[in-house]
């Protein structure tokens, strides 16, 4: 193909960044001297930079595919973090590093920077509870939110009415949520792809407006506030201990989600799973039961929302209805497809990426999400299939000498 | 002793909308026996397997699975699928259904799932019974990958197999939910004549390992030399059933797949 219609082509794309940026980098009203500045210059700019960028992502996309001819060898598909984990030796390293850096962070780092990975570990149970639904069992599920709302507002209300403390809700609030997740689970047993993602949809901003607008049960929009932080054996915290021992409460916990979900997928249920994702009907003809394993995964995965909801209620010492909008369940939703379906590494990643990710950006103040956007665009175009797609567990087998 | 059909279907009847499926089908299968069900396309052969497993509620009709060894028959009617698997009908599909982002292996040990039992609170704390389950099902998959000669292949993803071999892959799964009676839809369709032939050889050690077969099949001389009896069905109604000489020589049967000579 001629460089020239190469050029043709990059040049008509950034003409046409030029328009759609027009109104937002040209022109400046002043509206108190009354004024219309016109930045012609930024034009310019925008022009050369699309050009540019263009040549850049094209480059890259040719080198993708030339890579896709050639490599078809499984062990270089592998990435680098897979090979880490398959060496026993360089995964305990792996894990010692891991662990030396999340007990020092909250000593080294401020209080603003812990309660900040707080969160996005809370994210990353979050992910790995909508895992099991989306990555494992293919389900869509775009209301998981629902589910963290429930876990939240049951401690919130425990807490309010029965003064119960953080470590008596946690079961209850994970296992209350589960309830919810079986309770979705059975009318839409029969779905399947949007329909069902439609369906879940409404279930989380049913929930929500019930909150919102069932005043005598919920205090509606104004929430509940002066919750309970978590509790270590009656000793009182300050704040910025509070705030060292929540985060460390939340290693622990994502630690536990991970043990708990590495061990569900590696089992005979994980398989059902992902057989259910991959083909329905042979699944059933198989001998497996949808109904069952469809509501197990619906239920397992509210759980771990559930449970962080009672988390983020205590984290936070206040819920209100606005903390559980769809953006949420979409943030979630992403981590899960951002960081490549079914994979534990993967999701860990994608919720560290996502959440930390504006948190930094901040020095980029209004372009922040700007900035956001553009990185997520270019993670589905360059790896669609997630930062770090699952890789089916192998089985070792040594035949047993035989008996007979 | 009198030898009782494993599975024994009477009145079979389906019905959809206004359109007649299936009419009035009486089909049995003795134990050990090798069955075929053969007929033009369209003749409602798929729909007859789809009754039988529950994938179609049919509309009439009664359909009888009977263990072997003295045991009370089992109503199959209204079962679900899963559940009809349990109780020992397992089937393969016309169009390849395998898990294909699974290890062949992995797609055998989905076949194991309705004779284990482990759930989450083994999956989560991998206690002994667990352990000793997942060994069982890892060591019978395996074994029966050998059987249909997919050892080799066993870390391999299901779809990166030969066509030929994806067939025989679903033969073992199916095979791994212990049936009474393997149902094998088209097993030889798109296959070229060296995979046909080793495809016979399978079925036939499969046959003689005591296991009962229904097939539905469009090659003739794959169904000839293996079947005890066939059934030819047309239009949704069985027009002829017998020994291969029988059938070869059954004027009905020939006239379904050749057509009438029109006199002048």
């Amino acid at each position: 193909m001629g460089l020239l219609k190469e050029l043709q082509k990059g040049a008509l794309i950034s003409l046409w960044f030029v328009f759609l940026t027009f109104p937002v980098m040209v022109i400046k009203v002043d509206p108190i001297a009354r004024t219309v500045a016109w930045r012609w210059l930024n034009a310019l700019y925008m022009a050369v930079g699309t050009f540019i960028i263009y040549y850049i992502a094209q480059f890259f996309l040719k080198r993708k595919e030339n890579q896709k001819e050639t490599n078809d060898n499984k062990e270089q598909n592998l990435s680098v973090i897979h090979r880490i984990l398959q060496n026993p030796r360089q995964r305990i390293i792996l894990g010692a590093v891991l662990a030396v850096v999340a007990v020092l962070f909250p000593q080294v780092l401020s209080a603003y920077q812990t309660n900040v990975m707080t969160t996005a570990l809370m994210y990353v149970v979050l992910g790995l509870g909508l895992n099991i639904v989306v990555g494992l069992a293919g389900l869509l599920d775009l209301g998981f939110v629902a589910f963290y709302a429930v876990g939240a507002y049951t401690y919130a209300l425990l807490n309010l009415h029965f003064g119960l403390g953080f470590w008596t809700v946690l079961p209850i609030g994970g296992l209350f949520a589960a309830t919810f997740g079986i309770l979705l689970g059975f009318p839409v047993l029969r779905l399947r792809g949007d329909y069902l993602a439609i369906v879940t949809l409404g279930f989380g901003e049913i929930i929500r407006l019930v909150l919102e607008n069932w005043g005598k049960f919920s205090k509606g929009p104004s929430g509940i506030s002066n919750i309970s932080r978590p509790g270590f054996f009656g000793v009182d915290f300050d704040l910025q201990s509070s705030i060292i021992y929540t985060y460390y409460l939340m290693v622990i916990l994502v630690m536990v989600t991970i043990f708990v979900v590495n061990r569900l997928q590696d089992s005979r249920l994980g398989r059902a799973w992902i057989a259910l994702r991959e083909d329905e009907i042979a699944c059933q003809a198989m001998g497996i039961d949808k109904r069952k394993t469809k509501l197990v995964a619906f239920s397992l995965g509210a759980f771990w929302a559930g449970i962080m909801g009672v988390m983020f209620a205590a984290k936070t010492t206040f819920v209100n209805p606005a903390s559980f909008t769809f953006l949420e369940s979409a943030i979630i939703l992403s981590i899960v497809v951002l960081g490549g379906m079914g994979s534990i590494v993967g999701v860990l990643l994608g919720a560290l990426i996502l959440i930390l990710m504006p948190e930094y950006l901040r020095a980029l103040s209004q372009y922040r999400m700007l900035a956001f956007g553009a990185i997520l665009v270019c993670m589905m175009i360059f790896r669609p299939q997630g930062l770090i797609a699952n890789i089916r567990r192998t089985y070792t087998f040594k035949k047993k000498p035989q008996s007979h | 002793m009198i030898k009782q059909p494993i599975l024994d279907v009477s009145g079979l009847t389906m019905d959809f909308g206004g359109i007649r499926a299936l009419s009035a089908l009486d089909l049995d299968v003795m134990s050990g026996e090798i069955v075929a069900l053969i007929g033009p396309n369209g003749a409602g052969k798929t729909t007859f397997f789809n009754c039988i497993t529950g994938i179609y509620t049919p509309t009439e009709g009664n359909i009888w699975l009977t263990p072997p060894g003295g045991a009370k028959k089992i109503s199959l009617n209204g079962l679900k699928p899963n559940q009809i698997t349990e109780k020992g009908l397992a089937r393969t599909f016309q169009n390849i259904r395998l898990f294909s982002k699974m290890t062949v292996l992995e797609n055998v040990m989905i076949g194991r799932h309705c004779r284990t039992k482990a759930f989450i609170f083994g999956a989560i704390f991998r206690n002994k019974a667990t352990l000793r389950e997942e060994q069982d099902i890892l060591e019978t998959s395996y074994a029966i990958l050998e059987k249909v000669g997919l050892a080799d292949y066993a870390d391999e993803f299901a779809d990166n197999l030969p066509y030929g071999a994806q067939r025989r892959l679903e033969i073992a799964r199916a095979l791994a939910t212990e049936p009474l009676l393997l149902l094998l839809d088209e097993p030889a369709a798109g296959m070229n004549p060296q995979e046909t032939i080793e495809l016979e050889h399978l079925i036939r050690e499969i046959s003689r390992e005591g296991q009962a077969i229904l097939l539905i099949e469009h090659d003739m001389k794959l169904v000839m030399s293996l079947s005890d009896r066939i059934f030819v069905m047309d239009y949704g109604k069985k027009i002829a059933q017998g020994t291969p000489s029988e059938i070869r020589e059954n004027p009905a049967v020939i006239k379904a797949y050749l057509g009438e000579e029109v006199d002048a």
